[in-house]
């Protein structure tokens, strides 16, 4: 097992749910698939899906809901 | 020679140093919002200054080349990679037939221009290639980039050379943190009060997320406080609304008071929100490369201020041609 990454591509602000109603996409100890989506990132009026981009289980989130993120922040770490 | 776009990136699109002289009728003025550093990449793949480029902001396409070609990315710290290898930005280098030019996460700035030899040669419209995605007008077919489009690439000059670079000191961007952005008091200044205008100069703002080439909007300052009036005929009774005017480039205008916008390349020409004063032309292009969430603060100047600001950019302008022709 090796831990990875996952880096926000954009910056903007990063949400963990789809809806303020919705529940979290993904929550640590959560296993997830390459094109799962993990959160959005709110940058000029659009909500960018973040994708997992590989499959794994994920160990923790290291960015909160609505934290302001700079492109290439770690977000989550995998275990893969 | 054609380039294809294997991914788009967030909002890339054609532009060129923009479209004057229909504003009045609510055609913007579009173009790089990076003005300087959309000039300096055309200059390093010896291009005209306002050859066609692309904008590509926060986060970089991928483009696959048909021919051999030079190619240059100015502006924002946005890492190019041919075919996987790390290249330099403000430096123009050779790309070869089938090779795949991509970019590294945003190291700093925000827009990352990326010139190719020759120009891409999509349609005049109006006197300019650039997008007004707004009005799905120029460009490339009107709007930002796609997967699986083809961009034509005009005729390179006879003498294109590779490793040509821009120094530091030539690149015009942002250096003071907070950024500074100069700004002339005016228009319906007299609407807020002594203090609101105090404090809107000594506030420190940040870029809000939704800020985008239309306008550049600033949240985190302290509400205005506005002078009671009798509403004009056709204001409202918000007392940041004006009867209908123009809105100029660069304008700050600030809706219920709250968060101000600057008006920048894409903005709709008129409205009803009042505006305290106007970005200097100096600052407009350095509002192009702040990210989200930086901190600025808006510095008060007059006209002769203003005035040798302008000169001064322009000096900028001549020693990056001086250097690059």
């Amino acid at each position: 097992m090796t831990t990875q990454q996952i880096f926000s591509p954009l910056p903007g602000i990063f949400y963990r749910r789809p809806a303020p109603d919705k529940p979290a996409y993904k929550n640590d100890g959560d296993v997830v698939a390459d094109s799962d989506t993990i959160g959005l990132i709110e940058v000029m009026k659009s909500f960018n899906e973040v994708k997992a981009g590989t499959t794994g289980k994920i160990l923790r989130f290291l960015a909160e809901n609505e934290e302001a993120v700079m492109a290439g922040q770690p977000i989550a770490e995998i275990d893969v | 020679m054609a380039i294809k776009v294997l991914k788009p990136g967030l909002a890339t699109t054609v532009q060129d140093l923009g479209r004057p002289g229909y504003y009045h009728i609510g055609i913007p003025l579009s173009g790089g919002m990076d003005r300087h550093a959309l000039v300096a990449a055309n200059l390093l793949v010896g291009n005209e200054e306002g050859a066609a480029v692309l904008e590509a902001v926060f986060m970089g396409p991928e483009l696959e080349f048909t021919e051999d070609a030079t190619v240059a990315i100015t502006g924002a710290q946005l890492p190019p990679k041919l075919d996987g290898e790390p290249r330099e930005t403000w430096t123009s280098f050779k790309v070869k037939r089938g090779q795949v030019l991509s970019f590294d996460f945003l190291k700093q700035g925000a827009r990352g221009y990326i010139a190719i030899a020759g120009g891409i040669d999509v349609p005049v419209v109006l006197g300019s290639r650039s997008t007004y995605a707004l009005g799905a007008l120029g460009g490339f077919k009107g709007r930002k980039l796609e997967a699986g489009d083809e961009l034509p690439v005009g005729k390179a000059a006879a003498s294109v050379k590779d490793g040509r670079v821009v120094a530091n000191d030539l690149r015009g961007l942002p250096t003071a943190m907070p950024t500074e952005l100069r700004v002339m008091p005016g228009l319906y200044w007299h609407r807020i009060t002594e203090a609101a205008g105090n404090d809107f100069f000594a506030d420190t703002w940040k870029v809000a997320p939704e800020a985008d080439r239309i306008g550049y909007r600033f949240k985190g300052g302290k509400a205005l406080q506005f002078v009671p009036r009798e509403p004009p005929f056709g204001a409202g009774s918000d007392p940041s609304n004006i009867t209908d005017a123009c809105y100029p480039y660069g304008s700050i205008q600030v809706p219920g008071g709250t968060e101000p916008i600057v008006l920048h390349r894409d903005a709709v020409s008129g409205g009803g929100y009042f505006m305290v004063g106007t970005v200097i032309s100096a600052d407009m292009d350095l509002i192009g490369q702040l990210q989200p969430n930086t901190p600025v603060r808006f510095v008060k100047v007059g006209m002769d201020q203003a005035l040798a600001a302008r000169k001064s950019r322009a000096e900028l302008l001549g020693k990056l041609r001086n250097a690059l022709t």
